[in-house]
């Protein structure tokens, strides 16, 4: 037995080692940027300890023993069995230790439902982002302000990551880690999170935050937190959630109050996005009104009336948004844009970023997809076919099923791009355009 | 048909003549023992050659070997074929083979009832496998089936739920008649406070899975017909909930998790005494910490649900409760200590994977207390320490415990010692890769690397590399053991009756191997020979 | 045949039942998933399911057949009846968590699942963000209407009648166990027959009540939550009433061929206790499901 100790003790220490040597290596829990989280790390410590200790004491009485009370030494064995004090002493001092650690426990996860500061007074939430899961991707919505965005996998990880990409993942910034659009928070802000999700059960969790909440289909999950540091807080899917589980992290980018209201000038301002900010919009005028009654003095319902008012508002924003243009980057595309005619080269090329965004988990890079579940697009009946039909499903779906309806997550633009893509590559050759517009008739 | 009954004495057998009779047809405990043990083994080996794809798999970042897809189907069928295919039936196996012989029974109370028992553990893993070849695969929603991920899975979910149907009906019936065997059928003068403790560890046992497999068939009942007939027991838009799967589910799944380490505590409760040369410390507090570890894990299933978002008075009160196990479980710890204590100990394999145990085990309990404080388990949660916990408490936990058994009692199965300069390799090998595979998952997950992922951030590399050395080296050890095994069976050192210096125990008191029928009147045995109680 | 001295148990030499058993439901669980797999397209036949439910069935009356010869054989001393009596008592125990974990699913539903999607609790936001408009309401087929507008079964109407025929149907069943007892074989066989013929009745009318839910108050297990629960419930118990039923009527037939002896009727009392089991059953259903 001390043999095996020996050897682990060597193995752990060598593991440090090489820890040493790689500054990226964490070993422990992080202590996270907030006050919450530093709270979870102090208790993680706090009852790591204490268990190291017993341990010790568990071990330590176990070899001595080992060493000690061996045949080979000529022992005789003794003959008690029993001793009621020494039963009594060691079932007392685990309560004991149970209740040392249960009281920190208890506060913290007060502290996490109910929050309350220094004073003592109830935390003000100052604004609210609501998280939606989609396999597999998030969606943030600022609901005081109006607007939302999907988030999904960098497309350079989600190439690399394809089976044999070729491509070697070290060489890849934040391989698996990165995103395509972050959420953004401001710094010293409270800020609560409202999730939930579309399809199945997703988490969301960043260490860095000290906590994980589950989004739940048809259920809406509350949690909240203070982030002190400006920064970059990175973070994964942590329920089960299908086949690329593995591929939806969080990236979070905090910034200072000043810098955050400039970003928000920023989607707000001319460049309004142009996605639905809420999936059920029609009954938000009732939302309101039952909000209302409902509500008492509570704190919570207050924030709610006048974050579901703002919905309101942002729903009407986003319609009028509608036919405007996502990101103004490019003059000559807004230009093209105008008279809301889009070039080959201009579909195409576009097509080719959202489809390694939104497409490829399923139908593969090559649309080769991964038959019977998931059909491939080379030479698919449907892409070479009808393009009314293929409008419809990607529009709409297939309904129970993993294609999903991409039409209340993707502006019109990206999915005529995507379609168009589609049905000139992989071998496919049916040389037409579709247009946003006549994705808009179809969404109708 | 025939009606006789075996009168002759111990020695002489009456094994069925032929294949079907022998083993198709069989009444008697330890044929159908055997084939639970032979079933157990085969399907661990199983379990454990997709374990191997999931560590080859996450050996590098990037993906070298598997589909996302196919991975998540590997590792929910580990954990399916570890659960029920491996670890329960080993212990049923155990059960079958040692508890008529310890309380001085012929045979099990229900003898065809124990053949169906059996039986219909392999068509359970013939439906169950038979959806890796059908188009959508296997299940990959994880071993938890948790809706709505599990509905997605195709044509896979009746498969799946039958054959979750069939292992229930199985283990529930198994329990059945154990209860009815230790309830019933003890020599006239065995009181209960005379069982040695494997046979107390089982009856407890056999009451969680009573009361919890049904539970587990409803609940996947419910999938079935969420998915195929309309109901709406977990979607919101019909009123139902998501999580209230997860509530049934758990109330079934903590239990399910003593029901595999409580035989574990019961087998090492009769292997330390026999090697410290010393009687059991504390004999009737462990029967008490045995049924005070069972209680409590009716009452703290939501542990593993911290993160799904209850009111604050669920989560402390799930907390508290959890936390409570670690006092009855740490009496059982400490129990063993003082058995060693002051012993005269020897170290034969068998004890050597008790010690281990008792040592490794511990390691998981402390990481299991860790999560039961809800807001850092708000932290570990589906992460590797998770992974860490559980592979702690079950593979040098209750495998380990199954391990030592089979080197305990094989010398009385089949007449021969084992190997014992083979059975301490086949332990030092075991006891160092073990903590090779699952040790740096700890800091896996403490860092940040979630659970069911078949790829991860290259932070994550080198601990995972670590691991899969040390998975496959596991892996090989446990081939190593199957060959110790079969070498055992068809030669070697003739075992004596009492293999062990002066264990105690019935088992010890027939022959060796033991013949086709024991006990087979029904009348008083020497209690005297009997390990446990307050009788001597 | 050897006599059985009293310290001795029987243990049957061979069993081909239970291997029978175990391909018949091989057979039944494919079939299910094969037919399960296809409802949406063309109706067919499951027969491989039926297949299997045959193979049961003769399982059943030769492995109870063989039981019973053995028992009529005097193979059983009082330690077997002991055996078999703790047998069928847990798993009547395994029954009573199997129909828990249904009500279970019905008690979370109302006092949580149902008030949270409202708004209760903590979950305002999710009444307000996803289901606004939505009141928690019991019976409800939830905040997405599923399968439109429906009506509940009044407790008072057919449940009601059905309550009042089991209760009688284990009053039946005691008389004809106490005449069992005193050695009255013609007053057992009569009260067996009555409490058949309740039995029967009981199914009858849940049938009615059935095509009642389906035709015409659009009450399907498609009505969301509360047509789920309903139709789980009172169908698993409705399965349980069957083959209660048909045990039922087996014993009365081995009644009228002269079994069981007044000291010793193992199988007639396993046979009530179950039917006494699935009454117990109802009577927690007729509050939950029907009368709260
Ligand atoms: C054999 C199986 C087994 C056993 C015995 C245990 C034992 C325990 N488990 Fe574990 N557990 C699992 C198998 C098991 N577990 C599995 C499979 C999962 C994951 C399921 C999944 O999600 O897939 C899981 C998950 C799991 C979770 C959920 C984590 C999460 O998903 O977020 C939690 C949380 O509380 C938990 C807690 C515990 C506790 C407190 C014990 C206690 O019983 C431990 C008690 C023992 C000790 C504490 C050590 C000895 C005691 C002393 C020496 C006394 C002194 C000690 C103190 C005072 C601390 N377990
Ligand atoms: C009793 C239960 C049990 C047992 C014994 C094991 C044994 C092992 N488990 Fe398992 N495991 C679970 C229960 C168990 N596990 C559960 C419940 C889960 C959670 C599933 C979920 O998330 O849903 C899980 C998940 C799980 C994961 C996480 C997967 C993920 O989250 O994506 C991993 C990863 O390393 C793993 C590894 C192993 C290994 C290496 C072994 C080894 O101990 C296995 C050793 C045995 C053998 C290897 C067999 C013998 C040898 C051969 C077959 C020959 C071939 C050998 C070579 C090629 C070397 N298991
Ligand atoms: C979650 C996985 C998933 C994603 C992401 C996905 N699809 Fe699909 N897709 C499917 C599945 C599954 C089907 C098959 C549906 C069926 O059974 O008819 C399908 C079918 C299709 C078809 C019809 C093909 C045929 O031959 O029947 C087209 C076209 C298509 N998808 C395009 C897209 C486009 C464009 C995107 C991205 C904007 C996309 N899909 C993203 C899963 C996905
Ligand atoms: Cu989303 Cu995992
Ligand atoms: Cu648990």
């Amino acid at each position: 037995m001390m043999n095996k100790k020996t050897k682990k003790g060597l193995l752990v220490g060598s593991l440090l080692a090489s820890t040493a040597a790689s500054a990226e290596y964490k070993l422990n829990l992080t202590k996270g940027v907030s006050d919450y989280s530093a709270q979870v790390y102090d208790m993680h410590m706090l009852v790591l300890w204490i268990c190291v200790v017993i341990c010790l004491g568990v071990f330590g009485a176990m070899f001595y023993s080992i060493i000690a009370h061996r045949k080979s030494k000529g022992v005789e064995p003794a003959k008690f069995s029993h001793s009621t004090t020494i039963e009594i002493i060691w079932t007392a001092i685990p309560v004991l230790i149970l209740i040392a650690i249960a009281l920190p426990a208890t506060k913290g996860m007060i502290q996490m439902d109910s929050p309350k500061d220094d004073k003592g007074e109830p935390v003000t939430m100052d604004m609210t982002v609501k998280i939606t899961g989609y396999q597999w991707k998030w969606r943030y919505d600022y609901l005081e302000d109006g607007f939302g965005f999907l988030s999904t996998l960098a497309a350079d990880s989600n190439i690399a990551r394809q089976k044999g990409s070729g491509v070697d993942v070290s060489t890849v910034d934040n391989y698996l880690l990165e995103v395509d659009k972050p959420l953004v928070i401001p710094a010293n802000t409270n800020i609560r999170f409202l999730l939930t999700s579309d399809d199945v059960i997703h988490s969301w969790w960043v260490p860095d935050f000290g906590w994980k909440r589950d989004a739940i289909p048809g259920y809406i999950n509350e949690a909240w937190t203070n982030v002190k540091e400006p920064g970059t807080y990175r973070g994964q899917c942590a329920e089960l959630c299908g086949k690329d589980h593995g591929y939806m992290p969080i990236v979070v980018e905090v910034l200072s109050k000043s810098d955050y209201a400039n970003w928000l000038a920023e989607q707000t301002g001319d460049t309004v996005t142009n996605q639905p900010a809420s999936v059920d919009t029609p009954q938000a005028t009732d939302a309101v009104v039952n909000m209302i009654e409902q509500s008492s003095a509570s704190e919570t319902a207050e924030a709610m009336v006048q974050s579901a008012a703002q919905e309101l508002v942002a729903d009407d924003d986003a319609e009028q948004a509608e036919t405007e243009e996502v990101d103004g980057e490019n003059a000559a595309d807004e230009a093209q844009q105008a008279d809301g005619e889009w070039s080959m080269e201009r579909l195409m090329a576009r097509g080719e970023e959202v489809y390694n965004t939104q497409c490829l988990a399923c139908h593969k890079i090559d649309g080769s997809g991964m038959p019977p579940a998931f059909p491939a697009l080379a030479n698919s009946a449907v892409v070479t076919g009808d393009i009314a039909k293929q409008i419809d499903t990607v529009v709409n779906g297939v309904p129970g099923t993993g294609m999903m309806p991409f039409g209340n997550m993707l502006p019109a633009e990206d999915i005529a791009a995507t379609i168009t893509y589609t049905r000139n590559s992989f071998g496919n050759d049916a040389g037409d355009r579709v247009q946003p517009a006549d994705v808009e008739a179809a969404k109708q | 048909m025939s009606h006789e009954i075996t009168h002759d004495g111990l020695t002489h057998d009456h094994k069925p003549k032929g294949f079907v009779n022998r083993w198709l047809l069989t009444t008697n405990h330890k044929d159908i023992g055997t084939m639970y043990l032979v079933f157990a083994l085969a399907m661990f080996i199983l379990g454990g050659a997709m374990a191997m794809v999931i560590r080859a798999e996450l050996f590098q970042p990037g993906l070298q070997f598997v589909e996302p897809f196919f991975f998540n189907q590997m590792t929910t069928m580990h954990a399916l074929f570890m659960i029920f295919g491996a670890v329960m039936p080993a212990f049923v196996g155990l059960a079958n083979w040692m508890v008529p012989m310890m309380i001085g029974a012929p045979d099990m109370a229900l003898p065809r009832l124990n053949n169906f028992s059996f039986w219909l553990l392999p068509f359970a893993f013939v439906v169950l496998a038979s959806t890796f070849f059908m188009g959508g695969g296997a299940p990959a929603g994880g071993w938890t089936m948790y809706p709505p991920l599990v509905l997605q899975g195709g044509q896979n979910v009746a498969f799946l739920v039958f054959a979750v149907h069939l292992m229930g009906i199985s283990s529930i019936l198994g329990a059945i008649n154990i209860i009815a065997t230790i309830v019933n059928m003890r020599a006239p003068n065995v009181g209960y406070l005379n069982m040695p403790m494997f046979v107390w560890t089982w009856l407890i046992t056999a009451f969680l899975l009573i009361l919890v497999m049904p539970v587990l068939a409803g609940a996947v009942t419910m999938l079935l017909t969420d998915r195929y007939f309309g109901t709406s027991f977990f979607n919101a838009a019909g009123g139902g909930d998501p999580v209230m799967f997860q509530h049934i589910f758990w109330f079934f799944g903590h239990p399910e998790v003593y029901i595999m380490i409580l035989p574990s505590f019961g087998i090492v409760s009769e292997i330390i005494p026999t090697f410290a040369r010393k009687r059991l410390f504390g004999y009737v507090s462990m029967v008490y910490a045995t049924a005070a570890i069972a209680f409590l894990s009716f009452i703290v299933w939501a542990h593993h649900m911290f993160s799904v978002g209850m009111p604050l008075g669920g989560q402390l009160y799930f907390m508290y409760a959890t936390m409570l196990i670690a006092v009855p479980t740490g009496v059982k710890i400490f129990n063993w200590l003082a058995t060693m204590w002051r012993g005269a100990m020897t170290f034969e394999t068998p004890m050597l994977f008790s010690i281990a145990f008792v040592a490794l085990f511990s390691i998981g309990g402390f990481s299991g207390v860790m999560m039961a404080l809800a807001p850092v388990d708000l932290q570990y949660h589906d992460t590797y320490f998770i992974v860490a916990h559980f592979h702690y408490v079950l593979v040098p936990g209750s495998v380990f415990a199954i391990i030592a058994a089979a080197y305990y009692w094989l010398p009385k199965w089949t007449g021969h010692m084992y190997d014992e300069r083979l059975g301490k390799i086949h332990f030092w090998w075991s006891a160092i890769s073990v903590n090779v595979l699952f040790f740096p998952q700890h800091f896996l997950g403490l860092a940040g690397m979630p659970r069911r992922i078949p790829d991860y951030s290259t932070q994550f590399a080198e601990f995972n590399m670590w691991s899969s050395i040390g998975g496959f080296a596991f892996g090989l050890a446990q081939v190593f053991f199957v060959y110790i095994v079969i070498k055992t069976v068809r030669g070697g050192v003739k075992a004596t009756d009492q293999v062990w210096d002066d264990a105690k125990g019935l088992e010890w008191t027939v022959p060796s191997p033991a013949p086709h029928h024991t006990f087979e009147e029904y009348k008083p045995v020497d209690l005297s020979k009997m390990a446990h109680g307050d009788t001597h | 045949m050897t006599e059985i001295s009293e310290n001795q148990y029987y243990v049957p030499h061979k069993a081909k039942w239970p291997i029978v058993a175990c391909v018949g439901l091989f057979i039944t669980v494919i079939g299910a998933s094969i037919k399960f797999n296809n409802l949406d397209l063309e109706p067919t036949t499951p027969w491989l399911m039926y297949l299997g439910f045959a193979i049961l069935i003769v399982m059943f009356f030769g492995w109870f057949g063989e039981v019973i010869k053995e028992s009529e054989d005097n193979l059983y001393n009082k330690q077997v009846d002991a055996s078999f009596r703790a047998g069928m008592i847990w798993f009547i125990f395994s029954e009573v968590m199997f129909f828990a974990s249904f009500f279970g699913a019905l008690f979370y539903a109302r006092t949580f699942a149902v008030p949270w999607l409202g708004g209760e609790g903590t979950n305002l936001a999710t009444n307000v963000q996803l289901w606004s408009g939505y009141e928690s309401v019991w019976p409800t087929n939830g905040p997405g209407d599923l399968n439109g507008r429906f009506e509940t079964i009044s407790a008072f109407s057919l449940p009601l009648v059905n309550t009042l025929l089991l209760l009688t149907s284990s009053i039946t069943i005691t008389i004809a166990h106490h005449a069992l007892r005193a050695g009255d074989r013609k007053k057992t066989i009569i009260w067996m027959i009555a409490t058949v013929l309740l039995g029967a009745t009981f199914l009858f009318y849940q049938v009615e009540e059935y095509i009642e839910a389906y035709q015409h108050l659009n009450l399907t297990l498609k009505s969301g939550i509360y047509g789920a629960t309903f139709f789980m419930l009172t169908g698993f118990h409705g399965i349980h009433v069957t083959l209660g039923t048909i045990m039922l009527a087996v014993i009365t037939v081995r009644l009228i061929k002269g079994h069981f002896k007044a000291d010793d009727h193992f199988g007639f009392e396993a046979v009530a206790w179950y039917w006494h089991f699935v009454d117990v059953v109802w009577l927690g259903l007729f509050i939950f499901v029907y009368v709260l």
